[in-house]
């Protein structure tokens, strides 16, 4: 097989995930086209800082959908557990730890209630967190007090706003940034080296070794470039770091792990889940649990990157990380989605919102673009679900 | 008797398969004509092809209906002349009332365009009349069992004027009773001057009722039989399907019988929702390595019940009585604890509680022994893809790649995979429901081959089956079940059909028999 051929087969096999990657590369280019800002240091910094909570929702998120659930709450308890959070901290006086602390708490305590309910009482997620939706909105404006409370400052203003630079010095660019992202670069490389020894250890086929190379070029490529237009802007991101450990994290559980892999079992079909000695009760629980905890996270990203916490936060957030999870490839009735792919939707809506602010395109535009993206990727894998039945 | 449809060198191919090759189909007027073949063989695409699912044009070759040439574009341009298709997968709306199902698609309007309900339940009433059904034709159909809504549906298809009537396997869930009430049914349409096409893997049923048999193996038509004729016999269509003589339907198998595996004393099941209602009595029974114990009943009578509330209590409430594995009392509360003792159980339902039917081989194959493949909680994905490799290369499951998702496999190939799920997790036995519903000769053959190579590793299997040729053919032993008793026990060498059919439609206050429970 010649390389491009070899190409060729790669992308078409992986037409569910590559489709959306390409259009997510696109969207880029567009705007990239458009605007000279839009790839500009600042602007990249930018990107990771104001979307970060919603892609740390939708990690949350696609798991519950491959569960076959879905959860309206995560806006209301974004909101709740940065207002518990800013009770503590500025209300209380105590330090931003003891804030993250009871935010995570509130995170749990909302997951073991809505997973109770899904899980062991049998209401289906739609409901329990619809009613979790304007529960939790309702304790948010009880803990504020219908008012804003504000400023967090200190530490607990740069887990969203902080960055990690200068620790090696710069020259015009920040060479920890660089050597931190060259890590991972290298990372990445060793793991996907050691993934292909093994499959060739099993007498599996594998990509050439060109091939294999070519891949990992590109990858360093991209990676290095996004690392090096962050380090002649302020650096490393905090929250990038968060958003990088959760993503590598909830890939590995969600591929790897027996419990991601029975996720995937429960959404599939849970009758054959359960007669498989999967319990399903166990699974939705822990689901719902998981998606509570990433939503306090979230929580308190999004409320030090307000510096503060508003009644009203978060509104709306809930369908921005579902819409990230069906634009990456996320089916309706379960059983199939990935990390990766909901991340790269995100991504997408992130560089759609982001692109169009910078053009100036009015807020009403902005909705029903949104509105028609989603749509349209949807209805693309659809299409590309038919097409492959037709083709095999 | 004239010829109402013609097939004429039918060719349709898809990407990459050719699904019918010349195919040529001749159907009286008047007559029930039977089509039968392996699974995959090409008998749905033809139907797909005379119905309009698959357009004109899409195919090559001719459709003669009715001495003019047919051109469906749709199926309801094949309905509008009178062809009406009923699918194995019955197409009515649950929670919609009988008058209703009979008519969707179909209303007749009245003033104003709305539809008289009164009429409609009338009309509906007398269509019932005609397929023998007396029922209020405003319950809605799940309040009906599947035997009747399999009437429903040829009542609808009477709504439409059906002239040439086809069933894609209309006993495949039926039993024996509704069975032959079809049967019967078709019979008297017959002498309506309704034609008839029927779909069958029941060969019995093409015995008694067919009047030709068009037989149709890999896309080609092989022959059509004369079913009156002297040799028209069910050796012959098997011959016909496969290509080559099944010198036995059952493969051969020495018996050696270890000692006792599992042993199940006085189970009793209550209804999980109906308070008050024993599904299961004082069941009791056992099963010893190397041995191959069948289970008779007819559908109800609470076979899978049994199996299933052995296995991890996965039904009923209420649940009393003692498992014994190798001769120790075990608790098997969930299925994971029954799998952790070594029992398995494949169900009858492999599309609703047996397979993750969107994903692929690999993974429904580790899916209840996923465990053994992650020591550490992290699953070994290669170890994982050898596995797969493995039971494919052993089971012989039909596939180009074991990533295909299982929901694309045929019936026989899906019904490998869930035996190789539990082959995985090494149990010492293993509970099959119904483990050839649903699939071809040459695919039971395997089937029934694989369970001998169980046996002959030493472990116990327990058969369940409503086919009492299948049982006597692969038993060492058959219990028979009936309103939830054990009403029987026959060694094989004892059983007739005859002798099972009557134990198992022993009526709940009969007593039980002393003789041919022995041993």
């Amino acid at each position: 097989m010649n390389a491009i051929a070899s190409v060729r087969d790669a992308l078409t096999r992986n037409m569910r995930q590559s489709g959306i990657l390409i259009a997510f590369v696109a969207i880029v280019v567009l705007f990239a086209a458009l605007n000279d800002s839009f790839l500009s240091p600042g602007n990249l910094t930018n990107l990771v800082l104001q979307y970060s909570y919603i892609l740390i929702l939708a990690i949350g998120m696609v798991m519950v959908i491959i569960a076959g659930q879905i959860d309206l709450s995560v806006g209301s308890v974004v909101a709740l557990s940065g207002a518990v959070s800013a009770a503590v901290v500025i209300r209380e006086g105590m330090p931003w730890w003891a804030g993250v602390a009871a935010a995570l708490l509130v995170g749990l305590l909302v997951g073991i209630w809505q997973g109770f309910w899904v899980a062991y009482v049998g209401i289906p997620g739609f409901i329990v967190t619809l009613a979790g939706m304007l529960l939790f909105r309702g304790l948010t404006f009880l803990v504020l007090d219908n008012r804003s409370l504000s400023p967090f400052g200190g530490t607990y203003y740069d887990i969203a706003n902080g960055f990690l630079n200068g620790w090696l010095g710069g020259y015009g660019y920040d060479v920890f940034t660089l050597v931190i992202f060259g890590i991972a670069v290298i990372g990445y490389a060793v793991s996907q080296w050691r993934s292909r020894q093994g499959k060739i250890a099993y007498q599996q086929s594998v990509e050439s070794l060109p091939m294999f190379a070519l891949k990992l070029v590109v990858v360093a490529a991209v990676v290095m470039w996004f690392g090096y237009q962050l380090s002649t802007s302020r650096g490393l991101p905090v929250v990038l770091i968060i958003l990088a450990v959760l993503i590598i994290a909830y890939t590995l559980v969600t591929q790897k792990s027996v419990f991601g892999r029975h996720i995937y079992a429960v959404g599939g079909n849970r009758h054959a889940a359960e007669l498989s000695g999967v319990s399903v009760r166990k699974i939705n629980f822990w689901v719902f649990v998981n998606m509570g905890v990433l939503a306090s996270v979230a929580g308190v990203v999004f409320s030090s990157r307000m510096n503060g916490a508003q009644p009203s936060a978060g509104e709306m957030f809930e369908l921005d990380a579902i819409a990230a999870c069906f634009i990456g490839g996320a089916s309706t009735t379960g059983g199939i989605g990935r990390v990766g792919g909901a991340m790269i939707g995100g991504l997408i809506m992130a560089v759609m919102s982001n692109g169009m602010q910078l053009m100036g395109v009015p807020q009403s535009m902005q909705q029903v673009i949104k509105g028609l993206v989603l749509l349209l990727a949807v209805a693309f894998d659809i299409w590309n679900k038919k097409r492959a039945a037709v083709a095999r | 008797m004239s010829t109402i449809l013609e097939m004429r060198s039918i060719t349709k191919e898809f990407p990459g398969v050719k699904a019918l090759s010349d195919v040529t189909l001749t159907v009286e007027q008047g007559e029930i004509h039977a089509i039968c073949g392996e699974n995959g063989a090409g008998k749905s695409t033809l139907m797909k092809v005379l119905s309009g699912v698959y357009p004109h044009g899409t195919y090559d070759g001719e459709i003669v209906f009715d001495g003019a040439s047919a051109e469906f574009g749709s199926i309801s341009d094949s309905e509008e002349q009178g062809i009406v298709i009923i699918h194995q997968e019955l197409a009515l709306v649950p929670y919609l009332s009988v008058a209703e199902n009979i008519f969707l698609g179909n209303e007749t309007r009245g003033r104003l365009g709305l539809i008289d309900w009164n009429d409609a339940n009338h009309r509906a009433a007398a269509l019932m009349e005609r397929v023998g059904l007396h029922e209020n034709p405003t319950v809605p159909i799940s309040q009906l069992g599947v035997g009747k809504q399999q009437l429903i549906e040829i009542a609808k298809a009477l709504s439409k004027k059906v002239r040439l009537l086809i069933l894609d396997e209309p006993t495949a869930a039926l039993n024996d009773t509704d069975s032959e009430h079809l049967l019967e049914l078709l019979r008297v349409l017959r002498g309506e001057g309704i034609t008839c096409i029927i779909i069958s893997h029941k060969l019995n049923e093409i015995e008694e009722i067919a009047d030709r048999t068009t037989i149709i193996r890999d896309g080609q038509t092989i022959e059509t039989i004369d079913m009156s004729a002297e040799d028209a016999t069910q050796d012959r269509i098997i011959r016909g399907m496969v290509g080559r003589d099944l010198e036995h339907r059952y493969p051969e198998r020495a018996s050696v019988l270890g000692d006792e595996v599992l042993r199940v004393e006085d189970w009793n099941v209550d209804h999980p929702t109906q308070a008050g209602r024993q599904v299961i009595t004082d069941a009791s029974f056992n099963v010893r390595a190397g041995e191959v114990v069948g289970i008779a009943g007819l559908m109800g009578a609470g076979r899978t019940e049994l199996a299933m509330s052995i296995f991890g209590r996965s039904y009923g409430r209420n649940i009393r009585g003692k498992i014994f594995k190798d001769g120790k009392e075990i608790q098997a509360r969930t299925v994971a604890e029954a799998i952790k003792h070594h029992i398995a159980y494949a169900t009858e339902d492999r599309k609703h509680y047996g397979l993750n039917l969107i994903d692929d081989i690999r993974h429904n194959i580790s899916a209840a022994g996923l465990r053994q493949l992650a020591p550490g909680g992290w699953v070994n994905s290669n170890e994982e893809l050898r596995v797969a490799e493995d039971y494919r290369a052993s089971l012989n499951i039909k596939t180009p790649s074991v990533v295909v998702d299982v929901g694309k496999l045929s019936g026989g190939n899906q019904q490998k995979v869930v035996l190789s799920k539990w082959l995985y997790t090494d149990p010492d036995v293993l509970i099959l429901d119904e483990p050839t519903r649903g699939i071809d000769v040459g695919a039971k053959y395997e089937i029934y081959t694989i369970i001998n190579k169980m046996v002959a590793a030493g472990k116990a299997v327990v058969v369940i089956s409503s086919e009492l040729p299948e049982l006597l053919g692969i038993c060492d032993r058959v219990y028979t079940l009936a309103f939830g008793r054990i009403t029987g026990e026959l060694p094989v060498a004892d059983a007739t059909q005859e002798r099972l059919m009557e134990l198992m439609t022993l009526e709940r206050d009969q007593p039980l028999p002393t003789n041919g429970t022995a041993s």
